[in-house]
C-alpha cells in the first residue's frame, strides 16, 4: 500500500521565491546544471582520448535531482553523494579542474589519484567521499547525524542512496537508527529505475520506496527528480523540519538512468521507448523552458551563461592536464592519521 | 594505586576519558541501562546522560557506520560490540569505510571498537572467537590486545585518544579473574609497544592476550629461563622487542589463541626469519589452536585452545634442539 506523499511540480515564479529563491538563485540552479553535465560530457570525451584510467561513470538525468537537494542544503550541511549526484559537488562548489584531475588520477585530484572516478569529495564543502559499496555511507551520514544531535547543532546530514542500494541491509540499518532516535538527517534516493541491468520489478515490490518511511517511523515523498525546483522545495522543506528537530524524511527522486551503469555498458537491456519518453522530460530542457516561461530567461542570459560553462570546463580541462601525476614514492603515506590530521574544522 | 581487575581497569579508563574529553560517547547494544553484556559501562548512562552512553537497536552496521560518521564530524566514539565475533556484522564499514578514508580521502576516523574476544568458557563457534589477525592484515586499523589490568587501562586511553580506528580485543576470560595494581591517575600505555612479561636467557615466548598467562605457567614447569614477551598490541607490533629477544635467547615460540593457518604468528615467524636467521639456534615454533571452528563442549575446546602442557611441551622441543 502506497503511503508515501506524491509531490506537486514546480510552481509559479511567485511560489518559488516564497521557498526562498531569487531570480540570482534560479540562474545559479541553472549554471550548476549545465556545468553537471558538462563535466560528465567532457569526462567521457576525456574517457575515450584514453587519458582516464580504469571505468567511468555518468549521472546523465539525475541533474536536476543532484543539484536540486544540493542547493537545498545549509552552508554547515554535510553530504554523503554518490556517483551520479557530480550535481552535488558543482553546487557545493568543488572547483572543476579537480575533478577532472580525480578523473586521470592526477596528483591534484581531491584523492591525490589514490581512488578514481566519483570516490571523491572535500571535507571542507562539507561532503564526504563515497566508497564503491552502496549504500556504505548512508549509514555514515546517519552518524553525522548522531553527532549533531549529541553536540546540539542545528546541522543537518543528507544521505544518498539509489534505488538499488536501497534492497542493501545498511539502508535498513541506517534509516531503523535514524527513526528511533529521530536524527536530524534526510535520506536522497535517486531511483533512476536500473540498478545495473536490474529493472525495478526485480529490485522492490513496494508502489514506491519512499512507502519505506512509514516502517521506520518517518515520512516519504515522491518527487519527479527530472524537476529540479520540485526537488528543491521537497529537499528544503525536509531539511527544515530535520533542522528543527522534526526528524528524518525520505525522498524518493524518479528518474531515469540516461546512460549504462558505466561506460562500457551500452544499456542494451533498457527498452528504446523508456529513453526516448525520458528524454522528453531532459531536466536541464525543462528548467530551461520554465526559466524562460517563468522567470524571463532572455536569449542574451542564456548564451551567456552557456559561455561562462563552457569556457570555465575549458580552462578546466587545460589546467587538470597540466596536473602532475603523483609520486609513487609517496604510495603508503598516511594509511595511518597523525594527531595533526585531526587539525580539521570538524575535529575542533 | 589499587588492586583492579582487568574489567573495571578498562571501566575506569573509559570513565575517566568521558570526563576529561566531552567528545568521547559511547554507543551498542545495551551498553545504558544494562551497563553493557559483561558490564564495563555500568553506570555510566547515570553519570553521563543517555546522549553519550547510547543504547543502538540490533545493528552493528549502523553503530560501525555510525561511529564513522560522529568520528569524521568531530566526536570520539567508543562502540561496543558485544561479542568480537559479530565485528563480522560491521567488517564492511571497519574494512571499507573506516580503515580507507584517510590514506584515500584525507579524513580521519578516530574510532574505538571495544571486541570482547576469547574462548575458555563454552562460549561456542559464535562467542570465543579472536579474530585480530584478520583485521591486523587490513592497512589503516590497529589492533590492541591487553593482558594486564594496568595495560588495559593504559591502551584504552591510548586508544581513545589515537585518530585512527583501534579495535581493542578484551579477552573475556581476563574480565574478572586477573588482577592486577592500576595506577588511580591517568595514563598511556602506546599502541606499538610491547612489554617483557618475564625476563629470561633461554627461549622466548612471543604472545598476547590470555595465552601470557599460558606462557607463565607452562615456564615454570620448563627447566629453563624463558622469556615472555607479550607484544600488547598486534597491529602496530613492536618488531624490535621481538628481534632483540630472539637475538638474546636464538630459540623462539610464538604462541597465540587464534587459529594457526593466516594467524598473526606466521607474520612474526616470517619476520624473524628474514630478520634474525643468523641468530636462530632453532626453527621459529608456533603453538596455535587447530584449523577449525572454536568447539563447545569443555572437553573440545580444551582441546583446541593452546594448554599450558602444550606449551611445555612446544618450550621443551626447543630447549632440547
Amino acid at each position: 500500500m502506497a503511503t508515501a506523499r506524491l509531490a506537486e511540480p514546480s510552481g509559479s515564479l511567485q511560489e518559488v521565491k516564497e521557498q526562498g529563491l531569487d531570480r540570482e538563485d534560479l540562474l545559479q540552479i541553472y549554471r550548476n546544471m549545465l556545468t553537471t553535465r558538462g563535466v560528465e560530457e567532457r569526462g567521457h570525451i576525456l574517457y575515450r582520448q584514453g587519458k582516464i584510467p580504469g571505468s567511468f561513470y555518468t549521472g546523465r538525468g539525475n541533474e536536476a535531482a543532484s543539484v536540486g537537494v544540493a542547493t537545498a542544503m545549509g552552508t554547515d550541511d554535510v553530504g554523503t553523494p554518490l556517483h551520479r549526484d557530480m550535481g552535488v559537488h558543482i553546487t557545493r562548489g568543488v572547483d572543476p579542474w579537480r575533478i577532472f584531475a580525480q578523473y586521470m588520477g592526477r596528483a591534484d585530484g581531491p584523492t591525490h589519484g589514490r581512488d578514481g572516478n566519483v570516490h571523491m569529495a572535500d571535507s571542507n564543502l562539507g561532503l564526504l567521499a563515497m566508497v564503491s559499496h552502496l549504500p556504505a555511507m548512508l549509514p555514515v551520514a546517519v552518524g553525522c547525524a548522531l553527532a549533531f544531535r549529541i553536540r546540539e547543532e542545528k546541522r543537518v546530514a543528507v544521505a544518498w542512496s539509489g534505488e538499488g542500494a536501497m534492497a542493501r541491509g545498511d539502508a535498513h540499518e541506517g534509516m531503523n537508527f535514524a527513526g528511533v532516535r529521530q536524527l536530524p538527517v534526510v535520506f536522497v534516493c535517486d531511483n533512476n529505475q536500473w540498478a545495473y541491468s536490474t529493472p525495478s520489478h526485480l529490485e522492490y515490490a513496494v508502489e514506491h520506496l519512499a512507502d519505506r518511511a512509514s516502517a521506520y517511523g518517518f515520512d516519504g515523498v515522491v518527487v519527479d527528480g527530472t524537476d529540479v525546483l520540485a526537488v528543491y522545495r521537497e529537499a528544503k522543506r525536509a531539511i527544515e523540519k530535520a533542522r528543527n528537530g522534526g526528524g528524518p524524511t525520505l525522498i524518493e527522486c524518479q528518474t531515469l538512468r540516461m546512460e549504462g551503469h558505466a561506460v562500457h555498458d551500452d544499456a542494451f537491456y533498457v527498452p528504446k521507448e523508456l529513453f526516448e519518453r525520458w528524454a522528453e522530460r531532459d531536466p536541464i530542457e525543462r528548467y530551461r523552458s520554465w526559466l524562460r516561461e517563468n522567470a524571463e530567461l532572455t536569449d542574451d542570459e542564456e548564451e551567456e551563461i552557456a559561455a561562462h560553462v563552457k569556457k570555465q570546463l575549458t580552462d578546466a580541462l587545460q589546467r587538470a592536464d597540466e596536473s602532475p601525476q603523483p609520486d609513487p614514492a609517496n604510495l603508503t603515506d598516511g594509511v595511518y592519521a597523525t594527531p595533526e590530521d585531526l587539525d580539521t574544522p570538524h575535529h575542533k | 594505586m589499587a588492586e583492579k581487575t582487568y574489567l573495571q581497569a578498562i571501566s575506569d579508563g573509559l570513565r575517566q576519558e568521558m570526563r576529561r574529553d566531552k567528545r568521547v560517547f559511547v554507543l551498542g547494544e545495551d551498553v545504558g541501562v544494562y551497563g553493557g553484556a559483561f558490564k564495563v559501562t555500568l553506570g555510566f548512562q547515570e553519570e553521563f546522560g543517555a546522549w553519550r552512553v547510547i543504547d543502538t537497536p540490533l545493528s552493528e552496521t549502523a553503530i560501525m557506520g555510525g561511529a564513522t560518521g560522529a568520528a569524521i564530524m568531530g566526536l570520539r566514539p567508543v562502540a561496543e560490540v558485544q561479542f568480537a565475533d559479530f565485528v563480522s556484522c560491521a567488517w564492511d564499514h571497519l574494512v571499507t569505510v573506516a580503515a580507507k578514508q584517510r590514506w584515500r580521502a584525507g579524513t580521519p576516523v578516530p574510532i574505538v571498537l571495544r571486541l570482547p574476544s576469547g574462548g575458555g568458557f563454552s562460549g561456542g563457534p559464535f562467542h570465543s572467537q579472536n579474530p585480530e589477525s584478520s583485521f591486523a592484515h587490513i592497512p589503516g586499523l590497529k589492533c590492541v590486545c591487553p593482558s594486564t589490568p594496568e595495560d588495559a587501562k593504559g591502551l584504552i586511553v591510548a586508544a581513545i585518544e589515537d585518530p585512527n580506528p583501534v579495535l581493542f580485543f578484551e579477552h573475556k576470560h581476563l574480565y574478572r579473574r586477573i588482577k592486577g595494581e592500576v595506577p588511580d591517575e591517568r595514563y598511556v600505555t602506546p599502541i606499538g609497544k610491547a612489554r617483557i612479561h618475564q625476563e629470561g636467557d633461554d627461549v622466548s615466548v612471543i604472545t598476547w592476550g590470555a595465552m601470557v598467562y599460558t606462557a607463565e605457567e607452562a615456564a615454570k614447569q620448563v627447566d629453563a629461563s624463558v622469556e615472555i614477551v607479550d607484544l600488547r598490541t598486534v597491529m602496530p607490533w613492536d618488531r624490535q622487542a621481538v628481534l632483540d629477544s630472539v637475538r638474546k635467547t636464538s630459540k623462539v615460540l610464538v604462541l597465540h589463541e587464534d587459529t594457526r593457518t593466516g594467524g598473526f604468528g606466521g607474520e612474526i615467524a616470517a619476520t624473524i626469519a628474514e630478520e634474525a636467521f643468523e641468530d636462530l639456534d632453532g626453527p621459529v615454533k608456533r603453538i596455535a589452536a587447530p584449523d577449525c571452528p572454536v568447539p563447545f563442549s569443555p572437553v573440545l575446546e580444551k582441546a583446541f585452545i593452546p594448554q599450558v602442557d602444550d606449551v611445555v611441551r612446544g618450550l621443551e622441543e626447543l630447549i632440547r634442539y
